[in-house]
């Protein structure tokens, strides 16, 4: 696959880049014959290149058989085998592509879902082809706001990414490319970084959080702590050569957003969750979303101040997808989380951090198609429906993956449950084999959700969705293990905006239905929505405290995830339901928390060594998705990050925006 | 110039334009034809044909489903959904409209209503099916004549050849 230079002709050269958006990969989805081919033709003339497929599971794995090998995708909203939310929702979160939904049916209500799932553009059949000529534009901005974001996050971490800044520079001469090209360097720049430390060959900017990787990773949190987990940290204790700290933070967010996803995802059933859901993808929109599931959550564990959940509902339900509404639910979402620390089970509270995190993850989440790491979390987009999976960023990724796994869109995955509070559930997440973190995010997802709440439970849940490897990774561990094994039920954050780095090693492969994403559900629960979140250790979490020692990074991841903890945190059953359902996807329902990447095959050793040590700390379930954000949320304040980006991010989507949403709008 | 050949094509326009103005195909079907191009000379009838296929098979999909015991409605619907989305893309107008109709009935899970739309549905489908294939075999005969199809840019006024 080619890598992200690959992409094609526009990057590089100058000459290149004048032919953007020539050559862009896009993937084609649609039942219908008749359309298919009709778009086939279309994008053609448009000169894109273009690959079509009348399943969404073949898409889905062709996507994931070819991670960077597609820069965006479009597909069908009816479609019989798998639901075009779901598959939005499993793009968003495994490869944190930008996804366009296409249908015949315009009624707001699907539109709206469209929205709340993470979908960067919705369009009406008949499809003309001046509509498709300007589909490029959703890969730049997404690969701005990812670029955007690294710099915001980064800017704290230290001085690793200035220099890969340097670097990237070089690349793109021409002007034009100008945002989408820095956009691209930014995540180039971010992927060498990662890369180095594993598949160095492959030379591909990103790093990829293997199966192994995640699960380090994810040890590496839970050993912290949740509220404790900062980069630096994380990568002194994972101690893996090439890993930068940027790396590591990134991937914490992610991570964060994919717990919080989980924690969320329940929710998603709940019907509120979805439309938080779909923000992740949206990223910011998440986080206004994750507010409105979260506050929900958190309100529901009684630990959510009235005002703040208040202020979250408004914004996250009003926005649900809007990102823009994550501004004061990011406020709100770090308050929530601080109190969510008891329900966090993870140990500590970290609700706060969350919080802070939150917002950013949520941003992230938001901003997961738009992130430009293909790690990212896994579009989410997939729908909270497909949250199923759980939001919680399964970022078990403790166990390192090294593999590929979803490049950092595994955030989601990781989502290691890291409420490892003491179960020490392998950290399957980890073993999710990076790839499949999060089959569709939805693990992440329900991870996210299921995180928050069940946090306590070990988030064993990694909601290692396994991605590709069809690993089925029952990270349900989430019972057991919390931390390390995050149980990826839940999958992580489906939304694809959400978990996408955890994703990869989360997603867990549901087999489609049954997802016994329960299992982490279970284990979300206790992980209580917060500590998921925290659990994104990647994403300074360290923010114990409201203060959000969030030591910039991750800030919003923390804040994401903080969404996701929420209302996973509350939801906690309501999580695991969702979870459950998307988990069940993802997971490949193996019902039980057997993180152990049995199909990962990757050693869950591994995520097992480190039992748990996740301390949930109130992780909040910052739904990895949120790590989508700026993978180094260096900032102080998650909030004010939060908030900052919150104004930042009006564009994007603007469909995420807060349009004064019915907040019972939620429509999923 | 072959007067064979321009009267042709006058009557392929004429044959085009009536088409359109009676709302048998829409705006939609215009763009198919700007789709066509060397590379894809064959394109339009390629798509056009897919449509019937498939839509013939929808359709006793649909026959089939009410005339279950326990209609599912939901499966109707989705038939229906997936007819009408690609007959739209293909600029079958007063298909489209027919399947729009059918959705409702079938919300409001009135049997008799989706029966009666579903004869309309079939009809119109043959309709349009039948005059496109003359419209086809039109355009054969002109390309086979030398001549070019013209794309009915501006429906519905057909451009008629100068003679």
């Amino acid at each position: 696959m080619s890598t992200l230079t690959s992409s094609c002709s526009w990057k590089a050269g100058d000459g290149v880049s004048d032919q953007f958006p020539a050559g862009l990969r896009v993937l084609v989805v649609d039942d219908d014959p008749t359309c298919l081919r009709i778009l086939e033709k279309m994008l053609k003339t448009c000169q894109y290149q273009v690959t079509t497929c009348s399943r969404s599971d073949v898409a889905l794995s062709t996507l994931r058989d070819n991670k960077n090998g597609f820069d965006i995708v479009l597909s069908d909203v009816h479609m019989p085998d798998m639901d075009g939310f779901k598959l939005l929702e499993h793009i968003g979160l495994e490869m944190d592509l930008p996804v366009i939904m296409m249908s015949a049916d315009d009624g707001k209500q699907v539109v709206m879902k469209g929205v709340t799932h993470g979908a960067c553009d919705y369009l009406i059949k008949p499809i003309r082809i001046e509509a498709l000529k300007n589909i490029w534009q959703h890969v730049v901005r997404k690969r701005k706001n990812e670029w955007k974001e690294l710099e915001q996050c980064g800017s704290v971490e230290d001085g690793d990414r200035p220099q890969k800044h340097l670097e990237d520079v070089d690349y793109s001469s021409t002007a034009n490319e100008g945002s989408w090209k820095s956009g691209k360097r930014r995540k180039e720049e971010e992927d060498d970084a990662e890369e180095r430390d594993d598949s160095s060959t492959l030379k591909k900017p990103r790093v990829v959080w293997s199966v192994e990787l995640h699960q380090q990773f994810v040890s590496a949190v839970n050993q912290l702590g949740i509220d404790k987990a900062v980069p630096k940290k994380i990568l002194e204790l994972m101690n893996v050569p090439g890993l930068t700290r940027e790396n590591v933070a990134s991937h914490l967010q992610k991570y964060r957003l994919y717990l919080r996803r989980l924690s969320g995802v329940p929710q998603h059933q709940a019907g509120v969750n979805s439309s938080f859901i779909g923000t992740q993808d949206a990223g910011f929109g998440a986080i206004s979303s994750l507010n409105g599931y979260e506050i929900q959550a958190l309100a529901a564990t009684g630990q959510l101040a009235p005002q703040s959940l208040a202020t979250l509902q408004a914004a996250g339900l009003g926005r649900s997808a809007g990102k823009s509404g994550i501004s004061i639910p990011m406020l709100d979402q770090r308050n929530l989380f601080s109190f969510d620390n008891p329900k966090l089970r993870f140990g500590e509270g970290q609700s706060q951090q969350n919080l802070g995190t939150n917002s950013k993850q949520a941003n992230l989440l938001h901003g997961i198609p738009t992130t430009m790491e293909p790690k990212q979390l896994v579009n989410l987009q997939q729908s909270a429906q497909s949250f199923g999976s759980m939001s919680m960023p399964v970022h078990t990724h403790g166990a390192q993956s090294s593999s590929l796994l979803m490049p950092m869109g595994q955030p989601q995955a990781r989502r290691h449950v890291i409420s490892e509070s003491g179960s020490s559930r392998p950290p399957v997440l980890q073993a999710n084999m990076g790839q499949s973190i999060m089959s569709t995010g939805l693990v992440g997802q329900a991870l996210g959700r299921s995180g928050t709440a069940e946090n306590g439970r070990g988030l064993g849940h990694n909601t290692i969705l396994q991605t590709s490897s069809a690993m089925n990774f029952p990270m349900n561990q989430v019972s057991d293990a919390p931390v390390s094994s995050f149980p990826i039920q839940s999958t992580f954050p489906t939304s694809k905006g959400g978990y996408p780095e955890d994703v990869n090693s989360s997603i867990i492969k549901g087999p489609g239905g049954g997802m016994p994403s329960y299992d982490i559900l279970h284990d979300l629960q206790q992980i209580r929505s917060n500590d998921w979140e925290f659990q994104n250790v990647g994403v300074t979490f360290d923010t114990s405290q409201p203060g959000n020692s969030v030591q910039g990074n991750i800030d919003t991841s923390g804040l994401l995830l903080v969404h996701q903890g929420l209302s996973s945190g509350q939801s906690s059953n309501g999580h695991n339901r969702n979870i459950s359902a998307a988990g069940k996807s993802l997971l490949s329902a193996d019902g039980n928390r057997q993180v152990t990447t049995p199909n990962v095959g990757q050693p869950p050793t591994s995520l097992v060594d480190n039992p748990v040590q996740i301390k949930t700390e109130g992780f909040p379930d910052m739904s990895y998705q949120a790590v989508l954000y700026p993978e180094h949320y260096s900032q102080e304040d998650i909030m004010s990050a939060f908030l900052k980006q919150q104004q930042g991010i009006g564009p994007p989507d603007s469909e995420f925006e807060f349009d004064g949403f019915s907040v019972n709008n939620i429509p999923v | 110039m072959d007067v064979g050949l321009m009267q042709m094509q006058r009557r392929l326009a004429e044959y085009t334009s009536a088409l359109f103005k009676e709302g048998i195909l829409d705006s939609q079907y215009v763009q198919l034809q700007e789709l066509q191009d060397e590379s894809n000379p064959d394109f339009v009838v390629e798509v056009v044909s897919l449509f019937f296929t498939d839509s013939e098979k929808l359709l006793n999909d649909l026959s089939r489903d009410l005339a279950q015991q326990n209609v599912d409605f939901k499966r109707v619907d989705a038939h229906v959904h997936q007819l009408k989305g690609s007959s739209s893309s293909i600029g079958a107008e007063r298909v489209k409209n027919a399947c729009i109709v059918f959705r409702n009935f079938c919300q409001e899970k009135n049997i008799p209503g989706c029966l009666r739309c579903l004869q309309q549905i079939k009809q119109e489908f043959l309709l349009v099916k039948s005059k496109l294939e003359t419209l086809f075999k039109l355009e054969q005969q002109v390309v086979a004549a030398g001549g070019s199809i013209p794309t009915s840019g501006s429906l519905p006024t057909v451009q008629q050849p100068i003679l």
